[in-house]
């Protein structure tokens, strides 16, 4: 089955060089493994608490201000944690937003600060330019056009694509670490009153507080996308392989024992 | 593992040691500064100290953004707060008259303000959104009184750190550093929208810190107190808010 453009959130480095057949390649560099799964715990943690905070008023407005007694935009149909927030259910869910909110702004630190060091190290090193950055013959239309069509056909993987990401994975990777993942962390920051004091800009140009709290949601389930699409074509292409090689390191070159890993 | 895992492993090892010594003395830093939160501890500490300590540093005289008067809220919406004991509806059968602010601890003069007293100093208003931890805000005008005029009437020592405030509702009351007690725009609010502060809004007199999620702006004020630690307060962890699981740093 065929690779499609998965992707974790913060980290991933490939070798460039295609190694022999079944000899063991580096893979993935040692800074790019611990910040991938770091970010993945923290990723984890902003999710579970994130939901549960809007569990809390699960209606979303546009504008600056939103509350009860004004239309929202759309509401979630689900129970809330306030009986003040009318939801149609006649039961109201437990209010744990105390350490939702302490373990959300916790876990987006970690987040933060280990994309940080990974930005750092992946523009020092050239890890975005080698590894993420499509080939200049890679970046025209045709040449994305022809990856999406064997992804369509389940076209088997090439040679390269044992140690490097194609066309398609790279402009994933880059438009979830260079679009989504600061959008995400701008919208959050946005939700903010003391923030928002210092940089009032950043707020009024997403068009308001409530827009960025529409926003920072939406971002949110396009990382969460991007995060199921991630693990499936992880889980499709060779799990074993894929998995050694995001935590040891090494992948295996050979394309026989990727197929039967495949298989 | 071969030997360049192991190299790697080692300059792992040493960039954590790093770490771990950077940590240590941001560590002293941030006590000097004032940038540790009376909530520092356990196991969400580090985060928390983390955003009190990076807001603060950000947001020690920033402004809350104010609104045009055509963005006031039609509909402003409050919380439910605990039904009016006794004691209460008799201080609103006399409209408040009796209703006193107490501002003690270490300041050079305390103080015993009426509603009027605090009406006669100095008069501010704001058009501030309040923006409840939950998830929903509204667009107000606030009329009342600088904290920090009060403040100044009372002599502040030069060790405060922070002022507490007390609700008229047992178990409720909080804290804030003195850089959000002395902000321009905290006041003790007792006027809303052009009229007095409606009960549901927190009348007579609710303390208003709009850098701040609306949590931390207590309803019914009745009492300040001044003071360089938190520790001698509730749990010691500042406010009610952590004994109840929130943070008492709501700037986010």
């Amino acid at each position: 089955m065929a690779q499609l453009p998965g992707t974790c959130a913060m980290l991933r480095a490939m070798a460039t060089t295609v190694a022999p057949a079944a000899t063991r390649t580096p893979r993935h560099a040692a800074l790019v493994r611990v910040t991938h799964w770091i970010a993945a715990a923290a990723f984890l943690a902003l999710l579970v608490t994130g939901f549960e905070i809007v569990i809390s008023h699960p209606r979303f407005y546009w504008g600056e201000t939103g509350n009860v007694n004004m239309k929202p935009l759309f509401t979630i149909p689900i129970p809330a944690s306030r009986d003040t927030v009318p939801t149609g259910y006649k039961y109201v869910m437990p209010d744990q937003n105390g350490w939702s909110r302490y373990l959300h702004f916790e876990a987006a630190w970690v987040f933060v600060l280990t994309g940080v060091l990974y930005g750092i190290w992946g523009f020092g090193t050239g890890h975005f330019r080698k590894n993420l950055l499509p080939a200049r013959a890679d970046r025209r239309w045709g040449a994305i056009w022809t990856r999406v069509a064997r992804y369509l056909k389940r076209a088997p993987p090439d040679a390269g694509e044992a140690s490097a990401y194609n066309v398609l994975q790279r402009l994933t990777y880059l438009a979830v670490i260079f679009v989504l993942v600061p959008l995400t962390i701008l919208t959050g920051l946005a939700l903010s009153p003391s923030f928002n004091s210092a940089v009032p800009e950043i707020v009024n140009g997403f068009g308001g507080r409530q827009s960025a709290r529409t926003l920072h949601f939406f971002l949110s389930w396009a990382l969460l996308f991007f995060v199921v699409a991630h693990v499936m074509m992880v889980a499709v292409s060779g799990f074993r392989v894929r998995m050694r090689a995001m935590i040891t390191g090494r992948s295996v070159a050979s394309a026989q024992e990727n197929a039967g890993e495949r298989e | 593992m071969s030997g360049i895992s192991r190299r790697k492993l080692m300059t792992s090892g040493l960039a954590a040691a790093a770490g771990v010594a950077s940590l240590a003395a941001a560590d002293r830093i941030a006590k000097k500064f004032g940038l540790i939160p009376p909530d520092h501890g356990g196991l969400y500490g580090p985060g928390e100290t983390l955003t009190y300590a990076a807001q603060r540093l950000l947001t020690r005289h920033t402004l809350a953004r104010e609104f045009p008067r055509s963005m006031i809220s039609k509909s402003p919406f409050r919380n439910e707060t605990a039904p009016p004991t006794k004691e209460f509806l008799a201080h609103q059968a006399v409209g408040f008259a009796d209703w006193r602010l107490t501002v003690d601890g270490m300041v050079a003069h305390p103080l015993s303000l009426s509603i009027a007293d605090l009406r006669a100093m100095e008069r501010r208003s704001q058009i501030t959104e309040v923006v409840c931890e939950e998830g929903w805000s509204y667009v107000a005008e606030w009329i009342g009184t600088p904290l920090h005029s009060v403040l100044q009437e009372a002599g502040v020592a030069p060790e405060a750190r922070y002022v507490a405030y007390f609700s008229f509702q047992k178990d409720w009351w909080d804290s804030v550093d003195m850089a959000d007690a002395l902000h321009p725009q905290t006041f003790l609010t007792w006027g809303m929208n052009d009229g007095d502060l409606p009960v549901g809004f927190g009348g007579p007199l609710r303390l208003r810190v709009p850098r701040q999620l609306g949590y931390k702006s207590v309803k019914y004020v009745t009492r300040l107190t001044v003071t360089d630690s938190m520790k001698k307060f509730g749990k010691g962890l500042g406010s009610a808010s952590p004994e109840g699981g929130y943070a008492w740093y709501a700037g986010i």
